[in-house]
C-alpha cells in the first residue's frame, strides 16, 4: 500500500487546472486540507533547491483550507478559487505574516494589513501558501537582485527565472501553486512567464488595486496572475480586478468574467505584428518560435497585417528615467523609523536615516535611488524627467493609434530565452534590455498576456506578448488562448513537427 | 542632456538622497550612472517640443470617468499597537528617533 504521502504528491505529478480541482474539490474526492499539504511537502521537497518560496504561510492556508472543506461537507456555496493553493510575491503585504520586498531592509516585517488583491483571492477561496521570492522592490529582470539569494529556473536551474516575480513564475512551472500573484512595473510579470513557460498577465492600469503592493513606480506598477494556462490565469484577473477604495487610481470601470471571454475564440480578430520587434538584438531562435505563433493565429482565423511603431526604442531611456524617480521619492519612506530596519550605529536622526538605507539596501536599488534622485534634482528636471515624460506620451499615443486599425498586437515577450545566472548581473545596462519588448506597454498603460510558444532548440521556453488597449483583457486573452491551442495540438502530434518543444520543468 | 557626472555630484547626489556610500560605491556609481546617463542621452534625437508631459495614464483610457472625490468621512485606521510593534523603536505611542537637535 502506498503511504499517504506517496498518494498526496501522486496526485500532484502534474499540474491540474482550476476545473479538474473544483470538481474534485466539490465532489470530495479532495480536501482542501489535504490538497495544500501536498503542496507543502512538495515544497519542501523542491524548494531548497529552487528558493522560490521566501517563507510559508501553513497555519493560515490549513485554517482557509479547512473553511472551504467545512462549506463544501454542509453544501454551502463557495467561491470561484475555493481551495485553489496559491502563492504571492514578497512585494504584497500580509497581515502577521512576513513581507520583505525581497530586501534586507524588511527582513522579518509584519504587515498589519492584507494587500486588495490578497484578501479578494482569499474571499474567493484561494488557499495562500506562502511569499514568493524576487528581486529586491521588484527592481531587476533576473531575480538575482533579491537580498535572499536568486530563484532558479524550474526548467534548467543553471539559468534566471527572469525577473522581478521570478518566484511567482517558478511556482507556477514548478508545480509548488497552481496560480501565483506577481507585480509588473516594466516587465515583470510578463518577462519571468516567458522564461519559465507560463501564462503571465499585465493587467490594464487602473484594472487591479495597488492597496498594499509595497511601492516601487507608483504611475507604473500593476498587479496580476501567473497560471499554467490562460484560463485560469483569466479567472485569477476576474477576482482580483475591480475598484478599491483605498487605491484612487483602481478604475470603477466593471469587471467582466474573463475566462467566459477568453471562451469566444479569436476568429476575425485583427491582428498586428509591429516590425520594430523583430529587429537587431532578438535571438533567431526566439523570432522562428513567434513566428510559428503568429502562423497559428492566421489559423485560427486572425486577420494579421504589419503596423509601425517607430518611437519604440526610445522606451527604455524614458522607462528607467520615469521608474528611477518615482522609486527614489517611494523608497523614502525607509527610513528606520517606523518599519523595517535601523542601523545601530548611528547617534545623529540624520546618520540613523543614511546608516540604516546604506547597510539595508542591495546595489541595484541603490543605483535607482540614485539615478532618479539624479533625473529630480535641480538643473536636470527638465532635461531628464521631463524629457522622459514626454516621449512616454508619444509612446502612449502611438499606441492608441495603431489599436485604431488592430484589436490586438503580438511580439515576443523578451529577446532571448532565459540567460544563464551571473551572465549579465554585472552589467545594469545589459539586464536593462532584457526589458526592451515590455516597458512599452508599461509606459502606455495598456494591458497584455505572455502565453509560451514554443521552445528553443535547448527546450527553454519562448513567449508571445499579446498586447490590446486599455480595459481589453478580453482581447488579449482570446488571442492567447488561441496561440495556446496551437501550442497544445502540436505537442500531442509526435515529433515531426518542425517547432520545438519546451523541456517543462525537471521537478 | 549628455552629461560627464563627477565624483563630487555623486556625493551631492547620494546626501541628498540619505544615502551614506563607501568609497567602493561611490567609485562603481560614478560609473554606472555615465554608463547609464550616456544611454538615455538618445532621447535628445526626439523633437518634443510640443508634447505634453505624460505623467500617469489615466487620462488616455476612456473607460475610466473623471472621478469626484470622495465624500470625507471617518473610517477605522489601522490598529495603533499593532503598527507600532513593528518599529523598530518607540514607546508605544510614539515612534522613538536618536535626537535631532543638540543642545
Amino acid at each position: 500500500m502506498p503511504s499517504e504521502t506517496t498518494q498526496r504528491s501522486n496526485y500532484l505529478e502534474k499540474p491540474k487546472t482550476f476545473a479538474a480541482l473544483r470538481e474534485d474539490i466539490l465532489s470530495r474526492r479532495v480536501k482542501a486540507a489535504d490538497l495544500a499539504l501536498s503542496y507543502y511537502e512538495r515544497i519542501e521537497q523542491i524548494n531548497g533547491s529552487l528558493n522560490i518560496y521566501l517563507n510559508l504561510t501553513r497555519d493560515r492556508a490549513i485554517a482557509q483550507a479547512e473553511r472551504v472543506d467545512d462549506a463544501v461537507a454542509k453544501g454551502d456555496p463557495v467561491g470561484p478559487l475555493a481551495g485553489i493553493p496559491v502563492g504571492i510575491k514578497d512585494v504584497l503585504v500580509t497581515r502577521g505574516a512576513p513581507s520583505t520586498a525581497g530586501s534586507k531592509i524588511l527582513k522579518g516585517y509584519k504587515p498589519p494589513y492584507d494587500a486588495t488583491a490578497v484578501s479578494r483571492l482569499e474571499a474567493a477561496g484561494a488557499v495562500v501558501l506562502g511569499k514568493l521570492n524576487c528581486d529586491e522592490f521588484a527592481m531587476g529582470s533576473s531575480n538575482e537582485n533579491s537580498a535572499y539569494g536568486p530563484v532558479r529556473n524550474p526548467v534548467d536551474p543553471e539559468r534566471v527565472p527572469g525577473g522581478s516575480s521570478g518566484g511567482s513564475a517558478a511556482a507556477v512551472a514548478a508545480n509548488l501553486a497552481v496560480a501565483t500573484l506577481g507585480t509588473d512595473t516594466g516587465g515583470s510579470i510578463r518577462q519571468p512567464a516567458s522564461f519559465c513557460g507560463v501564462v503571465g498577465v499585465l493587467p490594464t492600469y487602473g484594472r487591479v488595486s495597488r492597496y498594499g503592493l509595497i511601492a516601487f513606480a507608483s504611475s507604473l506598477d500593476r498587479v496580476g496572475p501567473f497560471a499554467s494556462n490562460v484560463r485560469d490565469a483569466a479567472t485569477v484577473l476576474s477576482v482580483i480586478a475591480g475598484q478599491d477604495p483605498s487605491d484612487a487610481t483602481s478604475s470603477t470601470a466593471p469587471v467582466a468574467d474573463y475566462a467566459a471571454e477568453s471562451d469566444k475564440g479569436a476568429d476575425g480578430l485583427r491582428i498586428g505584428v509591429p516590425e520594430e520587434y523583430f529587429g537587431e538584438g532578438l535571438d533567431p531562435e526566439v523570432r522562428e518560435q513567434i513566428e510559428n505563433g503568429i502562423a497559428a493565429l492566421k489559423t485560427a482565423g486572425c486577420k494579421v497585417q504589419p503596423i509601425a511603431l517607430p518611437h519604440t526604442r526610445f522606451a527604455i531611456p524614458a522607462y528607467y528615467l520615469v521608474a528611477t524617480a518615482e522609486a527614489s521619492a517611494n523608497l523614502a519612506r525607509f527610513d528606520g523609523v517606523r518599519y523595517g530596519y535601523r542601523s545601530p550605529s548611528s547617534n545623529t536622526l540624520s546618520d540613523m536615516y543614511s546608516h540604516s538605507r546604506d547597510e539595508g539596501f542591495g546595489a541595484e536599488v541603490k543605483r535607482r535611488i540614485m539615478l532618479g534622485t539624479y533625473a529630480l534634482s535641480a538643473g536636470y528636471y527638465d532635461a531628464y524627467y521631463l524629457k522622459a515624460q514626454k516621449v512616454r506620451r508619444l509612446l502612449a499615443e502611438e499606441f492608441l493609434r495603431a489599436f485604431a486599425d488592430v484589436d490586438a498586437i503580438v511580439t515576443p515577450t523578451a529577446p532571448t530565452a532565459a540567460f544563464k545566472i551571473g551572465e549579465k548581473s554585472g552589467d545594469p545596462l545589459a539586464m536593462y534590455l532584457a526589458d526592451i519588448y515590455t516597458v512599452t506597454a508599461s509606459l502606455a498603460g495598456i494591458c497584455g498576456v505572455t502565453v509560451p510558444c514554443g521552445a528553443t532548440k535547448a527546450g527553454l521556453p519562448v513567449g508571445m506578448q499579446v498586447l490590446a488597449s486599455h480595459m481589453n483583457e478580453g482581447t488579449a486573452f482570446r488571442v492567447a488562448r488561441a496561440v495556446e491551442a496551437a501550442q497544445v495540438q502540436e505537442q500531442g502530434s509526435s515529433c515531426n513537427s518542425a517547432s520545438q518543444s519546451p523541456r517543462g520543468s525537471q521537478f | 542632456m549628455s552629461s560627464n557626472v563627477t565624483k563630487e555630484e555623486v556625493e551631492r547626489v547620494a546626501e541628498l538622497a540619505h544615502l551614506n556610500l563607501t568609497p567602493e560605491e561611490t567609485g562603481s556609481m560614478v560609473h554606472d550612472l555615465n554608463a547609464i546617463l550616456d544611454y538615455v542621452a538618445q532621447l535628445d534625437q526626439l523633437d518634443t517640443t510640443m508634447v505634453e508631459p505624460l505623467a500617469q495614464v489615466s487620462e488616455l483610457n476612456s473607460a475610466s470617468e473623471a472621478r469626484p472625490l470622495r465624500d470625507d468621512v471617518i473610517s477605522p485606521s489601522l490598529d495603533r499597537a499593532e503598527v507600532m510593534s513593528e518599529a523598530p523603536d518607540s514607546n508605544g505611542s510614539f515612534f522613538r528617533v536618536p535626537k535631532v537637535i543638540e543642545r
